[in-house]
């Protein structure tokens, strides 16, 4: 290891440790609003950065994050349902074997976001398979596809699904402890995956595919793992998510859930890691904003109407304005690295000087 | 079932075929010229319902001339997409022309959810749909056999339109080699637009006789329409014209029969198009009439 990396590491090592106060700090000293948006920001975090990793490194166009969300958040609801809310929960018809015979205590929700992921991971690789061997956009039409299957199965598989009144009363177990961990983690490796030949190989197949080939790399193989990857980390979002507001239902995980995380990756820079961290942030927070717009406004005398849905309406804009004219995002293709930060600090002190 | 039913069950899988069709050209075109999805081209299928239902039950025209303006005024839609979205975009990688297709999709969508509202509103149908006929002890509505009689003959016209005129031969060239084309004194920028105009139109058109088939029209009717249709096209090979119309009958087809012997799968109708998607992709990728492309180094 050199010395620049090993001083990377203990500098990594140590904002973990600065992550971990501030997430004691913050369960103590924020109210439940602020908590609730950290959580959203971070659950965030892991989901577009795994959406990042296909559609940003990778060069793979990928619509069904949303999709690989729903099998996490579906997975991690019916093993931690407790039995007793099972039985209400399913009153329409009852919930299938084995899934009705047992339920995962609380210290086992690691496990079970685990098999979340592994879930999501197994869907992606289905539909890898098929999309991923051929040249042009067949990811894209089939991930779109699978997403809205997956929210037409959640409809009409009612001994799994519950349909569509969703499942009530999951445990809420997610809380900043576990969404920083995972945040922090997912992003740990998916850099350092980044920065291995196998993230250069990725990189090598985004700018160009026959090239990249020539050079020896498995084009398939590469695109199938880096996609798999993506929908684990998805799906331990979903997971989270659902274990976070406690409930899960078909309308959670639309075609929206996947426009979100479109934004906050272009707006971050497709193919910047630490840039959709950033934006991934900023995404939530502004999102609680741009509530205030669709909310009627009183100005003196007038009442304005409040517009439900004037957001998504300013974020389709916005998407299509950074295509044309700012393709970059935020970050391009750029990581923040300890490098750039230690440079631009030793920078401004010499103009200080 | 009856031989009765078997009959009304193929014309109702020929009429929902043909409008798949006419959506699955104006994918194919765009693929084949452009070489990226039109994501928003399901939504200007649900913007021809729109403005047909506006031009009809507001401005209280003639049924006939509220279509034929509906079905205008997705042509200049359709134009206007691709000369502010789409065409800064000609040079950029692929991956950011399917991004703005996907924005420009959920604007549209939006957009018509913020001023039309979710609540699905009823669409006014003329009387020669709703008539109904008795052929061979059957009772049929005008819809069910009216709507593949209109939709085969638009999709003729169209074939005329590519296969026959100066402007189809030049759409034909600048998909096979938009360069060349360009050398040989074609305005390619044009001939896009006139693509695109023509597209969006059989997708209005489309969107008018789907909502004469399911008179409930909502913003976000054109999604699973597009992207089954999108399916078609690949069915049929992305590109070409003739597999788009193909596609489009076997998908039409396909999900109507299997509801009809299995009534009880119904809420999974959709799922099967996936199914035959995934199928497809493994077996036959380039699509039954689709020529097998070779990348150029």
């Amino acid at each position: 290891m050199g010395r620049e990396e090993k001083r990377d590491l203990i500098l990594t090592l140590l904002l973990f440790a600065v992550l971990m106060l501030g997430v004691s700090l913050a369960e103590r000293y924020l109210n439940t609003y602020l908590i609730r948006i950290l959580n959203t920001a971070c659950i965030y975090v892991v989901a577009a950065v795994a959406y990042n990793l296909i559609n940003g490194i990778t060069g793979q166009f990928s619509l069904g994050p949303n999709g690989f969300m729903a099998i996490g958040g579906y997975t991690v609801a019916i093993l931690m349902l407790p039995l007793v809310q099972k039985e209400q929960v399913y009153f329409l018809q009852p919930l299938i074997w084995p899934f009705n015979s047992f339920s995962f205590p609380s210290h086992l929700f690691l496990l079970a976001l685990f098999l979340g992921g592994l879930a999501a991971a197994l869907a992606a690789l289905l539909i890898g398979i098929p999309t991923l061997r051929l040249r042009g956009d067949y990811l894209a039409i089939a991930t779109f596809g699978f997403g809205e299957i997956i929210n037409v199965l959640a409809n009409n598989f009612i001994p799994l699904t519950n349909g569509a009144l969703g499942i009530k009363g999951i445990p809420e177990y997610t809380n900043l402890w576990w969404t920083v961990n995972w945040a922090f983690w997912s992003v740990f490796m998916i850099k350092g995956l980044v920065n291995s030949s196998f993230g250069r190989a990725l990189k090598a197949i985004r700018e160009n595919e026959v090239a990249a080939e020539a050079m020896g790399v498995n084009l398939f193989r590469h695109k199938l793992l880096s996609f798999v990857l993506s929908g684990f980390f998805a799906g331990v979002a979903g997971g989270l998510f659902v274990t976070l507001i406690s409930t899960v239902s078909p309308s959670l995980f639309t075609f929206t859930m996947t426009f979100n995380l479109l934004i906050i990756i272009v707006l971050g820079g497709l193919g910047s890691i630490t840039g959709s961290v950033v934006t991934a942030f900023i995404f939530a927070f502004l999102q609680e904003i741009l509530r205030e717009v669709e909310a009627p406004i009183t100005i003196g005398a007038w009442t304005f109407p409040g517009i439900p849905g004037m957001r998504m309406v300013v974020f389709s804009v916005l998407l299509v304005v950074m295509m044309i004219f700012y393709r970059r995002g935020l970050f391009g293709d750029k990581e923040i690295s300890w490098q750039l930060i230690i440079d631009r600090i030793k920078g401004r002190n010499e103009s200080e000087k | 079932m009856t031989w009765v039913s078997f009959f009304q069950q193929i014309m109702n899988g020929v009429s929902l075929g043909s409008l798949y069709a006419l959506l699955a050209i104006g994918y194919t075109l765009v693929y084949g010229i452009l070489g990226f999805i039109n994501f928003a081209h399901g939504d200007v299928f649900m913007l021809g319902a729109y403005f047909s239902f506006f031009m009809i039950g507001v401005f209280l025209l003639p049924w006939w001339l509220g279509v034929i303006i509906g079905v205008a005024l997705c042509a200049i839609v359709g134009m206007s997409i691709e000369r502010i979205a789409y065409r800064p975009l000609r040079d950029a990688p692929r991956i950011s022309a399917l991004i703005t297709a996907v924005g420009v999709s959920f604007f549209i969508e939006n957009l018509g959810l913020v001023t039309v509202g979710a609540r699905p509103k009823g669409f006014p149908r003329p009387e020669l749909m709703k008539n109904v006929y008795i052929l061979a002890g059957a009772r049929i509505q005008g819809v069910t056999f009216w709507v593949p009689i209109i939709s085969v003959s638009v999709l003729l016209v169209l074939l005329y339109l590519v296969y026959r005129t100066k402007m189809g031969m030049a759409m034909r060239a600048v998909s096979k080699d938009m360069e060349t084309t360009r050398l040989m004194g074609v305005d390619i920028d044009r001939i896009i637009l006139y693509t695109f105009a023509l597209g969006s139109a059989l997708a209005g058109i489309g969107g008018v006789l789907w909502a004469c088939k399911y008179p409930q029209i909502n913003p976000l009717m054109g999604t699973f329409p597009g992207w089954k249709a999108f399916t078609a096209a690949v069915v049929g090979g992305i590109g070409n014209v003739v597999g788009a119309m193909v596609g489009g009958f076997i998908i039409g087809l396909t999900e109507i029969m299997i509801v009809a012997f299995f009534p009880g799968l119904s809420g999974y109708r959709d799922a099967f198009v996936f199914t035959i998607l995934i199928i497809f992709l493994l077996v036959k990728p380039s699509g039954i009439l689709g020529e097998t492309l070779k990348e150029k180094v």
